[in-house]
């Protein structure tokens, strides 16, 4: 269970998150709902200390990352899809694979799992990551992330510029490493995408978590209510 | 000398700038293309490899290669490991900003120099070759009784400047093996692309740096033991392979190791024939006149990519 708790941070004399509290737990979809620039992304940042927090804590199962570098935290078994995919553009499919392997000693075995997840990387696998298609691409940061074994996945809008049938197998992959026990942490603005996935989800709004509902909660109303939409 | 003797001349005389220039090109250009640090010291790396290898090769007794062949080892050793040190107190803590970091790396530049004409004094100072026969070249040409093979006076080169070609050369292969085919290779590779992302799995991005920091100035280092036998070791002789390894990294663009390499032959033959048929100021000249035109023309260099 990841679980972070006042988390304040700042890009620069800019702070970001001024008080943001919430828990993943292990076989749920949480979901991080806010409007842009509530700091769903700075959050996620936060918790892979890539934004280092000035206060607050976060664990997994117990044990504190919030004071280690931000390379220990994935080794800990935190995998993350960034927003926009962020994919090492001249590495090849297979150099990204192995980059992602690396991160945590996973070898051949789930090398073979996470091509087995995506068929379509198997045949680009000395293709650099930037030639390939954005549905393509998406596939590869998941798989990056997935190449960790990680305890929690964090997914920041993993569906952004996908056609349909994307969505769909980005969806599919999702729900199948929520039911194989992952604890994932969701960030996405489709609320179509998402609605019926999210087992909790968590209300951002401009830096502080303002409210957490359970997945019977989650009903139109209470978005409109936090959201507007 | 007949033109063609001549010309072949120049071309091994370039060929041999070319390699110095290459190897010490390479570490500026992976210094900008991992760490996105100008180095504006990283001439003095090279003239401090030539100042110790003038000191190793001093204080070892026998056959000019014995020391030689220390300086080699020792030489880029500590040039890596005096960077490493610079990069940990400089510029780790200047969190890699790409202005302050050039105005460190001045100082840095200025503390080099001038430690070094304290230390040993303003002369320049030479070292022995390790070997150093001269080999005659032979030429062909067409007679009255048909092709032949003759040694024009003069047409010569000695056999450490081949040694320094084909050194050089394998050092660059050395590299690019360890860049394109090695695990180490791979996380330099990823860190230059994206150092936020690299760190979400796990790899130690001040680490990479410090190492990449290291391996540029012991690359420049090589280069200056390599050719302190044929030019001496002085505190002042940074500049000139600081400048010219800056016109390579434009011209090859920024970051670009086959540009760099490329742009190290272009430089390094035009210098050696322009030359020997005009003047060294004239290379220069037209040296930095490409640059100003690649500038204008096609800002990213030969090889260089738009930024994604």
């Amino acid at each position: 269970m990841l679980e972070a708790t006042g988390l304040r941070a700042a890009y620069g004399p800019v702070e970001v998150l001024h008080d943001v509290s919430l828990t993943a737990r292990a076989g749920e979809i949480t979901c991080l709902l806010g409007r842009n620039g509530a700091g769903k992304s700075s959050t996620l940042k936060a918790i892979l200390g890539l934004l280092p927090p000035s206060r607050g804590t976060v664990t997994l199962d117990g044990a504190a990352l919030h004071a280690l570098p931000a390379h220990e935290i994935p080794k800990r078994g935190i995998g993350y899809v960034p927003q926009g995919r962020r994919l090492f553009r001249e590495l090849t499919v297979a150099e990204t694979i192995e980059v992602g392997l690396m991160t945590r000693g996973e070898g051949r075995e789930t090398r073979d799992w996470v091509l087995d997840l995506f068929p379509r990387l198997r045949e680009r696998l000395g293709q650099q990551a930037g030639t390939l298609s954005g549905g393509e691409q998406q596939m590869l940061a998941t798989a990056r992330a997935l190449c960790l074994r990680p305890k929690v996945l964090l997914l920041d809008e993993p569906t952004e510029g996908l056609q349909p049938s994307m969505i769909d197998l980005i969806r599919d992959v999702t729900v199948r490493m929520r039911d194989e026990g992952y604890a994932i942490l969701l960030v996405e603005q489709r609320m179509d995408a998402i609605l019926d996935l999210a087992d909790r989800a968590v209300f951002l709004e401009t830096g502080r978590s303002v409210e957490t509902v359970a997945r019977a909660d989650l009903t139109p109303q209470t978005l409109h209510r936090r959201l507007g939409v | 000398m007949q033109f063609g003797p001549h010309l072949l001349l120049a071309i091994l005389e370039g060929l041999v700038t070319a390699s110095i220039l290459s190897l010490t090109a390479m570490g500026l250009s992976l210094v900008f293309g991992v760490m996105r640090v100008v180095n504006v010291a990283h001439g003095e790396a090279y003239m401090l490899g030539a100042v110790l290898a003038w000191w190793v090769t001093g204080l070892i007794a026998g056959h000019p290669a014995a020391g030689f062949v220390i300086a080699a080892i020792a030489a880029p050793l500590i040039m890596g490991a005096l960077a490493v040190a610079s990069d940990r107190l400089v510029l780790k803590r200047l969190n890699y900003d790409p202005d302050r970091t050039i105005v460190a790396t001045i100082g840095l530049l200025y503390i080099a120099q001038q430690t070094t004409l304290m230390s040993f004094g303003p002369d320049a100072r030479p070292v022995e070759p390790p070997f150093n026969q001269r080999i005659a070249l032979p030429w062909l040409e067409r007679t009255e009784e048909g092709w032949a093979w003759f040694y024009p006076w003069g047409l010569s080169i000695t056999s450490y400047k081949l040694f320094v070609i084909a050194a050089a050369a394998l050092i660059l292969v050395a590299i690019w093996l360890i860049i394109t085919r090695t695990r180490a290779g791979l996380l330099m590779r990823a860190t230059q692309q994206d150092s936020e992302t690299a760190q979400a799995f796990g790899i130690p991005v001040g680490t990479v740096y410090s190492v990449v920091f290291g391996i540029g100035a012991a690359l420049a280092a090589l280069g200056a033991v390599l050719v302190v036998p044929i030019q001496q070791a002085h505190y002042l002789m940074g500049g000139e392979p600081l400048l010219l390894s800056f016109i390579v990294v434009i011209i090859g663009g920024l970051g670009s190791l086959p540009g760099t390499v490329i742009a190290a032959l272009l430089i390094g033959l035009s210098d050696g024939i322009i030359s020997v048929f005009f003047s060294p100021t004239l290379a220069k000249i037209i040296a930095t006149l490409l640059v100003a035109m690649v500038l204008v023309f096609r800002p990213r260099g030969l090889l260089g990519k738009a930024p994604a």
